[in-house]
């Protein structure tokens, strides 16, 4: 949580801003690094734990969710989760087949897994930014950010990952028309080879990186976006009822756990109520309010507000950031393949 | 913010989640697509083709049942024109055998009328011979006597 002062909220900021990092340490050795300067220190030998296992986790989400809908995939009336997947991957397929016009295999599968794996990395942004990070300090673990695409070494690494496929099919199928069309465009003249060949690097190599840097600044902003939000309107102990809450009053600066427990299970109840047709919804929202407010103040009220707005945009830009991903990597793989 | 291995480790799981997914999600669900794309266009051609069927079937069905009606309406036509026949034949047929009985019981009848005649004859050529017997008293030879009064009595 953060507090008053604004040492404290740098400190809250960059905190929600730092991997947790295991890696090679030049005066500790292998080990988890104790925060920012520690993981710098450790230069290239270091891994992004919580990047990694996020995006592998989700990545296994994935293929689980996908072979299953697979497995389930009949000629019949389907049902279910494998309607959902086949709207995806009926919505990919008309994409790839309106942007790449070769003949790949590859393509089409690495379009859904491009879109579906990184629309659940930024999903991970909609869950409260403080929920998991808080969860796992309390089981010991320093440092978490829980969405891999705000990591530049993960969608660097996808961008790259794509990058080698170009250069693997410009080489395939254009073999030295390849080399061709580095050197002699836009200038064909031979004396311009030099220059051609400054200009059409740089353009090749701008492509995976806008791709990755995309992606990673998007999510990178939104994610910053939800933290000032956390931070504008998490006030600290002693601003009163109004400001802090009852938990302020009653627990000064050390509230306990069990306090957001209980708050967190009369809101789910209040809901549940409602779904069940007990109380009305207008009398819900109220309750839920006082519910809140209770508990964090009417700024964290407020707060928890904007979260809310801004989620709900956020939701169309993850979406968008992952179809233009996937359509960015389609477009690059097809002008790979067109043979001039 | 710093680039490290987890670069290599994104592009390795990236390469090996892309292969899952082609080698076993996506040629999966786009083959039972198209297989089922296939054969709903087959139903709808199928379905297509049975009403047309229907169709023909209804139109056959129509014809037929003009041709029967047609039929039909023949088939009364030349029952009544039969029954027609049968009670003309029926009513020429009673008039002949009333005619025939008819004859046939005037023949009777002059049949039963002649004997009566002859019979008659005989009884008055008896008769008359009797009667002249007793008006003559006296013994006439009965046989001289009998073809006179026969040749009489045919006069009658």
């Amino acid at each position: 949580m953060a507090g008053e002062n604004p040492a404290s909220t740098t400190e809250y900021i960059q905190h929600h801003l730092t991997n947790l990092v295991y890696g090679n340490h030049p005066d500790n050795g292998w080990g988890f690094a104790h925060g920012a300067q520690e993981a710098a220190e450790m230069g290239f030998m270091a891994i992004h734990v919580d990047s990694m296992a996020w995006s592998v986790g989700l990545g296994i989400l994935f293929c689980w969710l996908f072979r299953a809908a697979a497995k389930r995939a009949t000629t019949g009336v389907p049902s279910g989760v494998l309607n959902f997947v086949e709207l995806i991957v009926e919505f990919i397929d008309g994409a790839v087949k309106d942007s790449f016009h070769g003949s790949n295999k590859m393509v089409a599968p690495l379009a859904l897994t491009i879109f579906v794996w990184i629309f659940l990395m930024n999903l991970m942004d909609l869950l409260p930014v403080d929920l998991i990070p808080e969860l796992l300090m309390l089981a010991g673990v320093n440092y978490q950010k829980i969405v891999p695409s705000t990591d530049p070494n993960i969608t660097l690494g996808m961008a790259l990952g794509v990058f080698i496929l170009m250069l693997y099919y410009s080489i395939k199928i254009k073999g030295t028309g390849f080399v061709a069309e580095l050197t002699m465009h836009p200038f064909n003249h031979w004396g311009f080879i030099p220059i051609n060949l400054f200009m059409e690097t740089v353009g090749l190599l701008a492509k995976p990186f806008s791709l990755g840097l995309r992606l990673f600044g998007n999510m990178y902003a939104g994610e910053m976006i939800f933290i000032l939000i956390a931070t504008m309107f998490a006030a600290g102990a002693g601003a009163g009822l109004i400001g802090g809450g009852l938990h302020a009053q009653i627990f000064g600066d050390n509230t306990s756990a069990w306090f957001w427990l209980v708050i967190f299970i009369l809101v789910c109840g209040v809901c549940t109520l409602n779904l069940k047709g007990k109380i009305s919804t207008g009398k819900t929202v109220l309750l839920c309010m006082v519910f809140m407010a209770l508990g964090g103040g009417l700024t964290a009220l407020a707060g928890g507000l904007m979260q809310w707005g801004w989620a709900v945009f956020h939701i169309l830009v993850i979406t968008l950031q992952a179809f233009i991903f996937m359509v960015l990597t389609v477009v690059y793989l097809s002008m790979a393949h067109e043979d001039h | 913010m710093n680039i490290n291995l987890t670069l290599f480790g994104q592009m390795v799981t990236f390469a090996f989640f892309v292969w899952f997914c082609m080698k076993f999600v996506w040629p999966v669900i786009i083959e039972a697509m198209e297989e089922r794309q296939k054969k709903i266009a087959d139903g709808l051609d199928a379905a297509d083709r049975a009403l047309r069927d229907l169709e023909l079937a209804q139109n056959k069905a129509t014809d037929q049942m003009k041709e029967a009606k047609q039929e039909a309406a023949g088939i009364i036509d030349q029952a009544n024109k039969r029954a027609n026949q049968i009670i003309d034949e029926a009513k020429q047929q009673a008039i002949a055998e009333g005619d025939r009985l008819k004859v046939a019981a005037q023949a009777d009848i002059e049949q039963e009328m002649n004997r009566a005649k002859e019979e008659l004859r005989a009884t008055v050529a008896g008769l008359a011979l009797a009667g002249a017997e007793k008006v003559l008293e006296a013994s006439i030879d009965d046989k001289a006597n009998r073809a006179l009064v026969d040749k009489l009595a045919a006069q009658l």
